[in-house]
């Protein structure tokens, strides 16, 4: 049975991280809010992109000599794996989903015999799967100095993606984050993005061809598109994951503000409890001392 | 019948400008200016560093941009670009930055003739705004 003293200690350091807990909750809900904004108006370049993109590959005739990017390499042995998560824990299951989701597919390469690189964008990732896989880290990057998320980094890494695909280091890449979709559910995804998967498009309007003049000609644009076509799905990806990043943190937190609260009712009850059995236990003995005398 | 079609500049963080009353725009397509009117015939191409041109009923605007693509469908113009600024708010000392950065990228010499001729281009363009 504890004593009163040591109830009265865990009570104040319970309150206190319930504070702390309360507090990042609500710096989450705030930064939560911009995150979605952000992640809102980032959308209609990544949409254009995409339709630029179908418009563009739908009137590409020669399949053969189409740029490798939209095509591929035509082998698939090597796979290039981006897992993009945050700079920061205390966010609830929001690293380690994306991290799962990346593990079923590392071994379902490696079962395969193929090879696999990864690269990790943000120090969590990077922490956890260095244990396991760090023979296969590539590179390890992390926008920790910057404040918001900006282009400017996502391009960091496009450009990196480029290099290794011009090295022919790599036929395959896939990106791993977690797609916002409310405060409560993050999906974690796995999107192709190089070669460019665009399947589940084709069947909607392939009635409808349009006659664009192209200038200079397809080869050309699309050569020149793709690459920025890699950097705005990164961006994109990057503005996802940070507010579900933030989502996720805020239900944690809320639901640790809850657990401490339920904590300090029950040390209460018990703090009271001992302190009334103590009065009581001293009232008795001095009762019984007077009836003695 | 009126002559006026949208325009959409979106750059990866926003939407950068949208109009729906402006009668001809002037972009710097890589291989010369286009002039768009509307009922243009569907066009994708790309852009070089310069200046784009909108011409609205009511007033006229200028914008620096670095490179992007641009498609016109459907009597909507969509600019895509990553580096754009209104010529009203140009910050002296980021012009000037940009500019001694690319005469920096020019001095070396194993770039392609491609890629010198862009730079060029963009040290053209950025000191005739510097200069107003």
């Amino acid at each position: 049975m504890p004593s009163l003293d040591d109830l009265r200690k865990r009570i104040t350091s319970v309150k206190s991280t319930q504070k702390i807990t309360k507090a990042m909750k609500m710096v989450a809900a705030a930064k939560l809010r911009k995150a979605q904004e952000n992640a809102e108006k980032g959308r209609p370049y990544s949409e254009k992109m995409n339709n630029v993109i179908l418009n563009l590959s739908k009137s590409i005739t020669d399949k053969e000599n189409a740029p490798k990017l939209l095509v591929g390499t035509g082998e698939e042995k090597v796979h290039l794996c981006i897992v993009l998560t945050a700079d920061r824990g205390l966010c609830g299951g929001f690293n380690t989903n994306i991290i799962k989701k990346a593990k079923s597919y590392f071994e379902k390469i490696i079962s395969e015999n193929k090879t696999l690189k990864i690269i990790t964008v943000g120090s969590k990732g990077y922490d956890q799967l260095k244990r396991q896989y760090k023979s296969y880290i590539v590179e390890n990057i992390s926008f920790k100095e910057s404040k918001n998320i900006n282009y400017f980094d996502a391009d960091k890494v496009g450009k990196i993606i480029i290099e290794k695909f011009e090295k022919n280091e790599f036929d395959v890449c896939a990106i791993f984050y977690n797609k916002f979709k409310n405060v409560i559910t993050q999906i974690p995804q796995e999107q192709q993005i190089v070669p460019l998967n665009e399947d589940k498009d084709d069947k909607d309007d392939s009635g409808n061809d349009n006659d664009y003049e192209f200038e200079p000609d397809e080869d050309e644009i699309l050569s020149n598109l793709l690459p920025k076509n890699i950097s705005t799905q990164i961006f994109k990806a990057m503005l996802e994951n940070s507010a579900s990043e933030q989502g996720s943190r805020m239900t944690a937190m809320d639901n640790a503000t809850r657990n401490a609260g339920e904590l300090v009712d029950r040390l209460t009850i018990e703090y009271n409890r001992s302190r009334q059995a103590a009065i009581t236990k001293e009232l008795i003995e001095i009762i019984s001392g007077a009836e003695s005398l | 019948m009126s002559n006026f079609f949208n325009i959409d500049i979106v750059n990866p963080e926003q939407s950068f400008l949208s109009k729906d009353n402006v009668f001809e725009v002037v972009i710097p397509a890589v291989e010369g200016e286009i002039g768009i009117l509307k009922d243009h015939i569907p066009i994708i191409s790309f852009l070089k560093p310069g200046i784009i041109r909108v011409f609205s009923e009511s007033e006229e605007q200028s914008f620096y941009v670095e490179d992007g693509i641009v498609e016109f469908k459907d009597n909507t113009l969509s600019v895509l670009t990553s580096s754009i600024f209104d010529l009203k708010d140009a910050d002296k000392n980021f012009v000037s930055e940009s500019i001694s950065s690319a005469e920096a990228e020019l001095s070396n010499d194993n770039i392609d003739d491609q890629k010198r001729f862009l730079l060029n281009h963009k040290v053209e363009v950025l000191k005739s705004i510097s200069i107003n």
